[in-house]
């Protein structure tokens, strides 16, 4: 390690001249891939970010080379108008450089304080580093109204406040330059809002901020610059203000994109699924959903809202089968069994319910099995795809490559791997192969979590055009936009109870927002 | 029972608890950092059977703790190649190295010295010889107090007293030291420590190397110290009783003194079944005192005494991600 003649802060910068972060010409490649290409930009001191791009546009591999995970092929950096090699981690905390990752990088069963000074002890021992890190830690909270105890334990935390633990990581390395990977993603709207304020103060106090996100709002309502990528290239780079959300989705797709979803009015008929009184106890014995009351009609999208955790992913796990509950669910008008032998997929399937898991990665597909195996996976009893006692593959394959092809998978070959396509075709493998089969309930969870947006756009269609057949749709995400854009009523789920119903053309962020956070209907 | 046998009891409770304890240790030191080790078996073979060749070769018992060490280190490299540098499976790397070591040490024993896989008899300066504290003789005089100082904290060798110091230094090097919250850290976060600019593989493999220095002084503890000379598989399952008591003590040291303690009283009530008779007026297979340690342990990974967390990263190659 080579610290000490990398380590490119400069003391003495006059304000306002060089750029904080001048990146000239990065490229990087991954074999055939090329995750970079030429990238230039020039973030001046005291400002805000914003690196806007859909999924594999190449945003977090520029941030990695900036933050030393990869070393760039070509390309220079500077800080400070300085020419700085950042090799490694260690030298690009050096050169005044925190990054706050979208997974957050902190010891669970830690304390704060101990989260804090890892990596950045003083000496062989750590009482003198606690202590002195407690001390730098109040003037922190006191500098920039970043308040949390020190002796907490992480995992008694909320995640918004774990950010800020990363936050105060990173200033108490002294970093100059921030960068926030997709910071938003787990906190509600108010989190989200106090998250907004603090980096805020952070550029009053003179720190350069680089927020990466594929949420246009967020950059609309938060940066002072924007740099748009789309495969590995840097598009554009304009002041926000000169900006709009529309232009900017049109650089990240290279095509105009509708950004509210074209739906008519729905005309919802009979109640396909009836909920009462459901309560699920999970597998440790805490009561994830305490007895809600819930109806999906024929012909509606219901959208379930709320912060990740809060019984949301138990009521689908009910509903498609794999977790016992006590209660009442009808579908058709008739019971369903909640605990009992006929409580799997299976049954669930015959009973006209289809399910697109949350975390399609683990639930939807087996990341190793090709396309086909991946569509034949709950309905390979059908007799289309039988032959005698064996599977007739060349049948499966056949009308995997058709639904391939009216879902727009690209590669449409169905002998790939579901590891190797990206996210967006991976699910529209798996909604392909739910709605085909025509069911009376979809139930759908976080539809387009980690989809780029012209597949987002692709998705919502065709949920909505299930819903124009007649079809009950009950859709979960935590995405606030999503569930508004999509859902004609929304019920929001707080701590195993729903909050309260809205039609979702008579609500907004706000209102939603206070009944995620538990603020009573 | 009279209070003779009870403190012989103890003092042999001692004795079999030291490789335990060090063993344990050992693996304590390298699942904290995220490393499984399934191998402190074969290191300990190993060491056992370097330790007493070496001291037979020599005459020097302290260059034959020196090569177990050494031997023991030799294996814990080979499992950091395959388990840190080259992300292998290790379970897999330790079980090789079980048999590895069980087979090596036998063929080497047979080359060398061709007495059926044994090394010779250790004699005088080839073994750890009993320390006698200062004053034991005429300590042991005053009644009650005295035989406990005399017979069972006096009169082991100096490899006892290193395994029981090593509780309270194993302790504040984890929980006091900058070392420690790292090493603790790399158990349970690997990513954390990375992107701290700390370099996760560095601490990996001391921590597998230290894991290499405790399990080969447990391994020359066993041939020069316990028993005088090394023979086949003299082992005889430490290295998973170890393993047993790790899970017992859940990852902590003073907890881990605890259970090699109890283990190994339930060792030597295996050798003094009439003590058993004397206490409970029945007889009881020895066989089934052995197997206590892996009773208990099943009962507690079932989750009846509490939760037993493993350091949450353990097992798991790390790799970085974007």
């Amino acid at each position: 390690m080579s610290a000490e003649n990398t380590s490119g802060r400069q003391e003495t910068a006059a304000p306002g001249s060089a750029p904080a972060i001048e990146l000239k010409g990065i490229s990087k490649a991954f074999g055939p891939v090329q995750a970079n290409k030429d990238i230039s930009i020039r973030v001046m001191p005291g400002t805000i970010h914003g690196i806007i791009g859909e999924n594999g546009a190449g945003k977090s591999t520029l941030m990695s080379i900036l933050y030393g995970f990869y070393k760039a092929d070509k390309g220079e950096i500077f800080i400070s108008g300085r020419k700085t090699e950042i090799p490694d981690s260690q030298a690009a905390i050096a050169a005044g450089i925190g990054m706050v990752f979208q997974h957050f990088k902190l010891v669970e069963n830690f304390t704060v304080l101990e989260n804090i000074i890892l990596g950045a002890e003083d000496g062989g021992l750590l009482k003198p580093s606690l202590s002195k890190a407690r001390k730098t830690l109040l003037e922190l909270e006191h500098e920039y109204g970043l308040n949390v105890d020190p002796d907490a334990v992480i995992e008694d935390l909320g995640v918004g406040m774990q950010q800020r633990v990363e936050i105060l990581k990173a200033l108490y390395r002294q970093a100059d330059i921030l960068i926030l990977d997709e910071p938003t993603g787990v906190l509600t709207p108010a989190e989200a809002d106090q998250l907004f304020r603090i980096l805020d103060r952070l550029r009053e106090e003179g720190k350069t901020i680089i927020l990466i996100t594929h949420k246009l709002r967020e950059i609309m309502e938060a940066t002072d610059t924007v740099s748009v990528m789309r495969r590995g290239e840097m598009t554009a780079t304009v002041k926000t203000a000169e900006t709009s959300p529309a232009e900017l989705a049109e650089l990240m797709v290279g095509r105009k994109v509708l950004l509210r979803v074209d739906k008519a009015p729905a005309t919802p008929g009979k109640v396909i699924l009836d909920i009462k009184g459901l309560r699920v106890v999970d597998d440790a014995g805490v009561e994830r959903v305490k007895g809600i009351d819930l109806q999906v009609r024929a012909g509606e999208i219901v959208g379930i809202a709320g912060v990740a955790g809060n019984g949301q992913s138990e009521l689908l796990e009910v509903l498609g089968g794999y977790a016992d509950a006590t209660g009442d669910i009808q579908v058709n008008g008739q019971q369903l069994d909640l605990s009992g032998k006929l409580s799997d997929g299976r049954s669930r399937r015959a009973r006209g319910i289809a399910h697109v898991p949350e975390d399609r990665q683990r639930e939807g597909l087996i990341m190793d099995f090709s396309a086909w195996e991946n569509t034949a996976f709950g309905y390979h009893r059908d007799p289309a795809y039988q032959s005698g006692i064996l599977l007739n593959n060349k049948a499966i394959k056949g009308d995997t490559e058709a639904k391939m092809q009216r879902f727009d998978v690209r590669p449409p070959n169905p002998a790939l791997a579901a590891k190797n396509f990206s996210g967006g075709n991976q699910q529209k493998i798996v909604l392909a192969r739910e709605i085909e089969r025509n069911p009376d309930l979809l139930l759908i969870g976080q539809p387009t979590r980690g989809v780029d947006i012209g597949a987002i756009e692709f998705i919502h269609q065709q949920i909505v055009a299930l819903r124009d057949k007649g079809k009950a749709i009950l859709l979960v995400s935590v995405e606030l936009e999503e569930i508004l854009a999509l859902a004609d009523r929304v019920a929001v789920m707080f701590d195993g109870h729903i909050m309260g119903e809205r039609q979702s053309a008579e609500t907004d962020e706000k209102e939603l927002g206070l009944l995620m956070a538990g603020v009573g209907s | 029972m009279d209070f003779l046998t009870l403190i012989q009891l103890l003092d042999s409770t001692v004795r079999l608890a030291t490789p335990l304890l060090l063993a344990c240790l050992a693996g304590l030191f390298s699942e904290r950092a995220g490393i499984f080790d399934i191998g402190l078996e074969g290191k300990m073979l190993a060491a056992a059977f370097f330790s007493a060749a070496i001291a037979a070769l020599t005459g020097s018992v302290w260059l034959g703790l020196l090569a177990g060490i050494a031997a023991s280190m030799a294996f814990s490299l080979l499992h950091g190649l395959a388990s840190i540098t080259f992300r292998g499976n290790q379970l897999i790397s330790g079980v090789a190295i079980n048999f590895l070591a069980a087979g090596l040490t036998v063929l080497i024993a047979q080359d060398w010295f061709s007495q059926g896989g044994r090394t010779p008899s250790l004699m005088g300066g080839g073994r750890f010889e009993p320390l006698i504290l200062p004053f034991a003789e005429s300590i042991g005089t005053i009644p009650f107090l005295g035989p406990i100082y005399q017979e069972l904290i006096s009169g082991h060798s100096i490899l006892v007293y290193i395994a029981f110091a090593m509780v309270p230094l194993t302790w504040w090097v984890l929980f006091r030291t900058r070392f420690g919250l790292r090493l603790r850290a790399v158990g349970e976060n690997p990513g954390a420590v990375d992107t701290a600019g700390v370099s996760v593989v560095g601490l990996r493999y001391a921590a597998v190397m230290i894991c290499g220095v405790l399990c080969g002084i447990a391994g020359a503890y066993l041939s020069t110290a316990l028993q005088a000379g090394f023979v086949k598989d003299m082992s005889a399952g430490r290295g998973f009783i170890a393993l047993a008591a790790l899970i017992f003590a859940k990852w902590r040291p003073w907890h881990a003194l605890y259970a090699t303690l109890l283990f190994g009283l339930f060792g030597a009530l295996e050798t003094r079944p009439d003590v058993i008779q004397a206490i409970f007026g029945i007889k009881v297979q020895g066989a089934l005192l052995g197997a206590l340690p892996y009773v208990m342990t099943v009962i507690i990974l079932a989750g009846f005494v509490g939760k037993a967390i493993p350091p949450r990263a353990g097992g798991e190659p790390y790799v970085k991600e974007r």
